[in-house]
């Protein structure tokens, strides 16, 4: 039974999960499968690259948060999905050894008229790395079931 | 879009690849990077509001990049045979207005194609060119079930500033 329901995040609710340890290995097995650029797959091309060194795939960094967000609460709660991201910005390369820590802002919550069992959670999510750098930012709206559907809000 | 910036103009439109979506594929990415039930269990996913197993929206993501580098390699081999520079292509400093349009289910075909929507020069950076790009994909029937707004950092032929 979930945990967590659409009542349950309120504009400024505040969610903290990690560290999550990045390895070598899973960055350049995303890559492999995913996003075969040399600087994802190999230190000296990474070097030779604008990362400046090997680093993960945004769209594996995206995979990373994704799995952060779902350890941290979205496994718990009424999810139903989400069905759009207004934006993600890769700001720093995401390099093996990393820890990186998730924060969930919850920007502004709404209700459907035309779907009453379910309100949307406007969050902002960014990760960190050990070092307090700033890595990676998504601003989504994730659906929820409402315990109470339809009621007043 | 495998040019160099200057021979890349608003609404040209590419077909970079298609990819099938196999059921034992969606739960092994879900597993590991999107697991929620409906994600990873065929019967989990028939009981839950999508009614069937469905791929995680990153995943569909993912085999857009895919395709675009399979695309990519496969122009560039193209350039190299016929003797013409290869442009470089920077990375991306992120995305916006990521749209799951429809589920993708087990066994669905999804087309992907790139449209460029507008082309500047990098004010900061002036060997490059910063294109924004419209991306789509569309399954066997014809419905579209992602599109999203991405910029890449595309050489320019020409590098002094404007």
């Amino acid at each position: 039974m979930a945990k967590f329901y659409y009542e349950d995040f309120t504009p400024g609710k505040t969610i903290e999960y990690g560290p999550r340890l990045i390895t070598r290995e899973e960055i350049i097995a995303f890559a492999a499968q995913y996003d075969p650029q040399p600087m994802h797959l190999d230190e000296e091309a990474g070097r030779n690259s604008l990362l400046g060194g090997l680093g993960a795939s945004g769209w594996h960094s995206c995979g990373i948060m994704m799995r952060m967000i779902c350890d941290a609460f979205l496994l718990d709660a009424a999810s139903l999905g989400a069905g759009s991201v207004d934006e993600v910005q890769w700001l720093r390369p995401i390099r093996p050894g990393d820890r990186l820590t998730l924060r969930c802002i919850v920007l502004e919550t709404r209700t459907s008229r035309s779907r009453p069992e379910l309100g949307i959670v406007h969050t902002r999510h960014e990760l960190y790395n050990a070092h307090g750098e700033h890595v990676m930012t998504m601003v989504a709206p994730q659906m929820l079931r409402r315990r109470n559907p339809g009621a007043p809000s | 879009m495998m040019r160099f910036f200057e021979d890349i103009r608003v609404g040209d439109k590419v077909t970079i690849g298609s990819h099938v979506f196999l059921a034992e594929e969606i739960m092994t990415f879900a597993r590991q990077y999107d697991p929620q039930p409906f994600h990873i269990d065929e019967k989990l996913g028939e009981t839950s509001h999508f009614g069937a197993l469905v791929a995680s929206g990153w995943h569909t993501a993912a085999l857009w990049m895919r395709k675009t580098v399979d695309y990519r390699k496969r122009e560039a081999d193209a350039m190299r045979r016929r003797g013409e520079p290869v442009p470089v292509i920077g990375p991306s400093p992120g995305f916006k207005d990521m749209r799951w349009l429809k589920p993708v289910f087990a066994g669905d075909t999804i087309a992907y194609t790139t449209e460029a929507i507008e082309t500047r020069v990098s004010k900061t950076r002036p060997e490059w060119g910063l294109v924004r790009l419209l991306n789509s994909g569309t399954n066997q029937r014809g419905v579209q079930v992602i599109s999203f707004i991405s910029t890449a950092f595309i050489e320019r032929r020409d590098k002094t500033p404007l």
